[in-house]
């Protein structure tokens, strides 16, 4: 990644770098409006506000703390050309270390995780998925949480993505068994199909139920309350402060 | 089938009297009885009956009283061995991730504590630790509230552990160690009601710090209950230690080598009982673990009496914490329990009123008569809350049952985008077929009790 920092901005004393040479932040939707008045009550003029959502740019070299040493040692493990494939972002954000790998990787890269004596991540904590209906092309993020404790209680978290329209991610119940509930929890609540799990059915919504509660598209539900009068609607109706 | 040469036929048994009833019985008035015999029918039943099989599968729970709750027990039972087990979840499902997506992060505190009803407080100080890094103000909370939030969580540990040891005792049909864990609890938990208000579901940890600071004769109570404690658990290791029928169910019951629970992602007492001294309190210390002076118990039985054992001392190091925490609690009387950036803080000052607690009327003149101000920050934080920047944390603690983490994601809004939890007794349920398999079913109750799955935090 860092290799393609352009030489041509490399030249000038004080200036800022140029496009390209900082990465930029992630961008995953926007933000419109500023109270939460959608019906046109809005009369402070802030009605019309359009803002990114930014999340952390991918973090270029020096890693800083334990972060280089291991991406080192994955590079090695996993050779250059495939950890260049295979990982395309790198997040340092918050004192934690985010993997961005891509699918078609996603088992090699657990695999040297799991078995290089450098790295020995032992413990894989669990899947959890997030849904971004904003970002298109990888809708469907699963989030691997690893932890090493022969090298000194490191942390490392992996990102993989797939787009909704092809919601197939390889399953890691090889290498960790640990993940076979949090596989089938993730499917359940999110529609990822995790390719090669033993089981992949429902664990917590009953067998023939309809739809993926924890997707973005999938509604809250609730019925309004009356009391004293007064009618409070259910909450995914209520006013949301954008 | 073919109609000459067939044995099997419909035989008119006027003679034969299959139900029971005797020639003479008015067998005319019931009409003829046909019955179907002979042929490939015998062969059938001659093949049933020589592969001579007891194999049945029984659905042990969800509505069963020793499977810890809701948890529904899949097994597959060769005369009393069980030759398969599965876990079956999802009967308390309540759809509280979900939830808090549609609540203000400190709201959030409200809907987590609740997942795992036995441990309330490390719910919400996992919760409010993974939302305190997204917002970056890890530093900058209260030493006091800190402390408060340490000993709590002991405290709270302690209670977990005596649930898990009264509950289990009780499958066991010990009910005498039922009572005991239940009283010692109790102590705990009115400690809990006149700190927070409420004897469970406290949500009294919040982002930014406590919802208040304690009240005054907390920390004399606390003192009081102490030796209480100590003097309980003394008395549930009298009982049980070398207790030859106790020792009898759990000896040698629910073994997991470390290689198992390495595999599974097993944590906590589990782990321990195979060797391994992982304490997220110790290796990856958060809430200033690192200053308190414990030990981190382990044992190398592998067993349910080995988790057994590792419990109880864990609680005399629990109460070792507990008294450290008194100590400095008792060197920052008055200073704040919430962080001072009035932008993230609950602007909230409870006491007492004539009709229980609330906010203080102080402060409610204060704000309403003073400054328009305050009035319309007040508003403001507390209905719209505050702004979390986007990213992800996961800061994992040491639960009673081992790692609890909350995955917390932020789009820069004022309600989560992402709450998940990585709760220890969902992971740890994957055990219960390598813990119980080629066992006796009256073991799969108590290597499950070992297992201490709580189903409020297993389904959420």
């Amino acid at each position: 990644m860092s290799e393609q920092t352009p030489s041509v901005d490399a030249g000038g004393d004080n200036l800022p770098a140029g496009p390209g040479a900082v990465p930029e932040p992630i961008r995953r939707g926007e933000r419109r409006g500023m109270f939460g008045a959608s019906k046109g009550g809005d009369t402070s003029g802030y009605g019309g506000l359009v803002r990114p959502v930014l999340y952390p740019a991918p973090s270029v070299r020096p890693y800083g703390g334990y972060f280089d040493e291991l991406a080192d040692t994955l590079e090695a493990s996993l050779g250059g050309d495939t950890y260049g494939a295979a990982v395309h972002q790198v997040v340092i954000d918050r004192g934690e270390m985010t993997l961005h790998v891509r699918r078609e990787h996603l088992l090699e890269v657990l695999r040297a995780l799991r078995d290089d004596p450098a790295l020995r991540f032992e413990l894989c904590l669990g899947v959890s998925g997030v849904n971004y209906p904003d970002d298109i092309g990888a809708e469907l993020h699963a989030v691997y949480h690893f932890h090493s404790i022969t090298n000194g209680n490191r942390r490392l978290r992996v990102e993989v993505t797939c787009p909704d329209a092809d919601p197939h991610i390889p399953s890691a119940t090889e290498i960790y068994p640990a993940t076979n509930w949090h596989e089938r929890e993730t499917w359940d609540m999110f529609g990822i199909v995790f390719d090669g799990h033993p089981a992949l059915t429902r664990i917590l919504m009953p067998d023939d139920w309809p739809g993926h509660p924890q997707r973005k598209d999938y509604p809250l539900g609730g019925i309004p309350v009356e009391y004293k009068g007064g009618t409070v609607p259910p909450p995914d109706q209520r006013r949301s402060y954008s | 089938m073919s109609t000459n040469d067939t044995e099997t036929e419909f035989t008119d048994t006027e003679d034969t009297y299959v139900y029971g009833g005797g020639a003479n019985d008015d067998a005319g008035q019931e009409g003829r009885v046909f019955t179907a015999s002979g042929g490939d029918w015998d062969e059938l039943v001659d093949e049933a009956t020589a592969l001579n099989e007891e194999r049945i599968v029984v659905n042990m729970g969800p509505q069963h009283p020793s499977t810890h709750g809701v948890l529904r027990l899949i097994l597959e039972l060769d005369g009393e061995t069980v030759t398969e087990a599965r876990g079956g979840i999802g009967y308390l499902h309540t759809g509280i991730e979900k939830n808090m997506e549609f609540r203000t992060w400190t709201q959030g505190t409200t809907f987590c504590t609740r997942m795992d009803y036995l441990m309330p407080i490390f719910n919400e100080t996992a919760y409010c630790l993974s939302v305190e890094r997204l917002l970056g103000i890890e530093d900058q909370i209260p030493e006091r509230a800190t402390t408060i939030r340490v000993m709590m969580m002991e405290l709270n540990r302690i209670g977990s552990h005596m649930v898990c040891l009264a509950t289990g005792g009780m499958e066991l049909g010990a009910t005498t160690i039922m009572t005991i864990g239940f009283r010692e609890r109790e102590r705990i938990l009115s400690l809990f009601e006149m700190v927070t208000g409420l004897r469970m579901n406290h949500a009294y940890v919040r982002p930014g710090g406590v919802a208040q600071d304690l009240p005054a004769g907390a920390i004399d109570k606390v003192k009081e209950i102490v030796p209480e404690l100590r003097r309980g658990i003394g008395e549930i290791e009298k009982l049980l230690n070398e207790n030859p029928i106790y020792k009898g169910r759990t000896v040698g019951v629910g073994h997991l080598s470390l290689t198992g629970c390495m595999a599974l992602g097993i944590t906590g007492p589990i782990l321990r009982s195979a060797g391994l001294p992982l304490d997220l309190r110790r290796s990856n210390p958060y809430c200033g673990y690192e200053t308190y002076d414990f030990d981190v118990i382990t044992r190398a039985e592998c067993d349910a009496y080995a988790r057994y054992r590792i419990r109880v001392e864990e609680m005399k190091q629990s109460l070792r914490i507990v008294e450290q925490a008194v100590e400095r609690l008792q060197h920052s009387v008055g200073e704040p329990v919430m962080v001072q950036d009035k932008k993230i803080g609950w602007p909230a000052q409870l006491s007492v009123g004539g009709d229980g607690m609330g906010n203080s009327l102080d402060h409610i003149r204060e704000i309403m008569s003073t400054s328009m101000e305050s009035l319309i920050h007040h508003f403001k934080i507390v209905t719209e809350g505050f702004r979390v920047p986007p990213g992800q944390a996961y800061v994992p603690i040491e639960s009673p049952k081992g790692e609890l983490g909350a995955h917390v994601v932020s789009d820069g809004g004022t309600r989560p985008f992402r709450a998940h939890f990585r709760d220890p007794s969902f992971n740890n349920l994957q055990a219960v077929a390598a813990m119980s398999e080629g066992g006796m079913i009256a073991d799969v109750i108590v290597a499950v009790a070992s297992i201490d799955p709580v189903m409020g935090g297993v389904d959420r």
